[in-house]
């Protein structure tokens, strides 16, 4: 019998493991194969709807849902950390337990890493886990008015249009509120432009003008003086602010670096193509593990992890796996509460956002409830 | 060679921003005065580093063309 295991039970581990129960059926069914995912948590959280959470738009109920509903019956789900892969006796140690693998799937996401910059966790706020898209809706539903920096403190990180999307709803939210006269919104960003591709860059610039959103660039965050609400920079400026969204450094999960696997920054060493990590034929990596030069996002995990799903499923079956990833992504970015475009890429196309219209917006808020359908490996 | 640098930072094969962010992580590590050279595939490093450079007060010490790279040498000035 072939073990085939998959550590992490997000976007990118679920479908991996959903894609390959859908083409390995036969195989699962006669003990040929096993497949198995390791989850640190019993509970898959749609990290999109974070960005809703914090305006009061959606609840906790609805982007939160149990692993073992998202996962094809016929998936061993196991609930436990990894704690080393030991790819000399491919296997897998977690807390409890080992495993081992003829082919492995490393799906371990990426986190948050606030400490990186010395008064952060004090003195800001921010939206990229459940604990910091709380403390962050209550803080906005009892903001007074003053100044709101949205800060990107590092890059890579995930979702890379999200502190465009919190700043364009954070306009709206105050407008309704009617209190947009008493908001300053200022959006900071590491490097020369508002976003790393120059057509969305030159797109967000012009609505950030049209709505008043001021924006910064070039702007290195260092360090976060919390007493006096004080950003510091590389730069050697100083920005003053009521209200600190921070988009933090993000790392990669500490079982990577651990079992050796990961690069200096905590990403895994990826071919941009096959996804095998380098120096391994049965070792894949998907999603915003990678150290690939693709968005962090689910999109990405998702196209994927089909990449990853019928090259495995190819080989057990005797055949020569010949899928591809290609690069390709795709990212809503809603510009308010009723507008939104989207860009769609790849390595070899630049995007081309579209002009905002209300009928993306939609797309945007059914996909946020038909997420848990992708999730199963059915849409 | 022109412009001997303290540190290398080879970047060579990864996007803008990446030279960039590389070059700014290696300079939050190092001392005043250490020489740093960043090696960049992508043209537009050529221009955005140094512009970095000027706005947060470092000293640019050249930008040399090499084969199928750039080479961008700066000292940490503060
Ligand atoms: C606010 C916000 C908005 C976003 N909006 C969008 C959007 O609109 N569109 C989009 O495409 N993407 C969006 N994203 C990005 C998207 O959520 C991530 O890119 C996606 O979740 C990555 O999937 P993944 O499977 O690689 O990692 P994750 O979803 O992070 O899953 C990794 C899993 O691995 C587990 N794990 C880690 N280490 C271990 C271990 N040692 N043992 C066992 N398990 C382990 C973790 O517990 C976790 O469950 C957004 C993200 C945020 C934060």
């Amino acid at each position: 019998m072939k073990n085939i295991v998959v550590i992490g039970g997000g976007v990118g581990g679920t479908l991996t493991a959903n894609y390959l129960a859908s083409k390995l059926k036969p195989e699962l069914r006669e003990r040929k194969i096993k497949i198995t995912l390791i989850s640190a948590t019993d509970k898959q959280l749609y990290e999109p709807g974070l960005l809703y959470l914090i305006f009061n738009k959606m609840e906790e109920s609805e982007i939160i849902r149990e692993i073992k509903y998202l996962l094809d019956p016929d998936i061993n789900l196991v609930v436990d950390t990894a704690t080393r892969v030991d790819t000399s006796n491919q296997v897998v140690e977690t807390e409890k337990g080992s495993y081992p693998y003829d082919y492995l799937v490393i799906a371990t996401g990426s986190k948050v890493a606030p400490e990186e910059i010395p008064g952060l966790k004090e003195g800001g706020h921010w939206f990229y886990n459940l604990e910091g898209a709380r403390k962050l809706r209550d803080a906005l539903a009892k903001f007074k008015g003053g100044k709101i920096v949205v800060g990107v403190m590092g890059v890579p990180h995930k979702c890379p249009v999200a502190p465009i999307e919190v700043s364009f709803m954070l306009h709206d939210f105050f407008k309704h509120l009617q209190m947009r006269d008493q908001v300053e919104i200022l959006y900071t960003y590491p490097i020369n432009k508002v976003f790393l591709m120059d057509s969305v860059a030159e797109l967000v610039a012009d609505l950030f003008d049209q709505k008043g959103i001021e924006y910064k660039t070039f702007f290195n965050p260092i360090e976060v003086d919390a007493k006096n609400k004080k950003i510091m920079t590389l730069e050697g400026e100083e920005e003053q602010y009521d209200l600190l969204i921070a988009i933090p450094p993000h790392k990669g999960s500490d079982l990577v670096i651990n079992s050796g696997l990961a690069d200096k920054g905590g990403w895994v060493p990826t071919d941009r193509f096959t996804l095998k990590v380098e120096g391994y034929d049965n070792v894949y990596a998907v999603g915003d593990a990678t150290n690939l030069p693709v968005s962090k996002a689910g999109s990405v995990a998702h196209f994927e992890a089909e990449v990853i799903a019928e090259n495995i499923a190819a080989e057990i079956k005797g055949l020569p796996p010949t899928a591809r990833y290609y690069g390709k992504t795709m990212c809503f970015i809603e510009t308010g509460f009723d507008e939104a475009t989207y860009i769609w890429f790849d390595y070899e196309t630049p995007p081309k956002p579209v002009m905002p219209s209300r009928f993306i917006h939609w797309t945007k808020i059914a996909y946020n409830r038909l997420y848990w359908l992708t999730a199963r490996g059915i849409l | 060679m022109q412009g001997e640098a303290d540190r290398v930072i080879d970047a060579r094969g990864s996007y803008c921003p990446g030279p960039l962010m590389e070059l700014i992580k290696a300079i939050k590590e190092e001392d005043v005065g250490t020489v740093l050279a960043v090696l960049s595939s992508d043209a537009s490093s050529a221009k955005d580093i140094p512009e970095w450079v000027k706005k947060a007060g470092h000293e640019l010490v050249g930008v040399f063309e090499e084969d199928g790279y750039w080479r961008i040498v700066i000292r940490k000035s503060r």
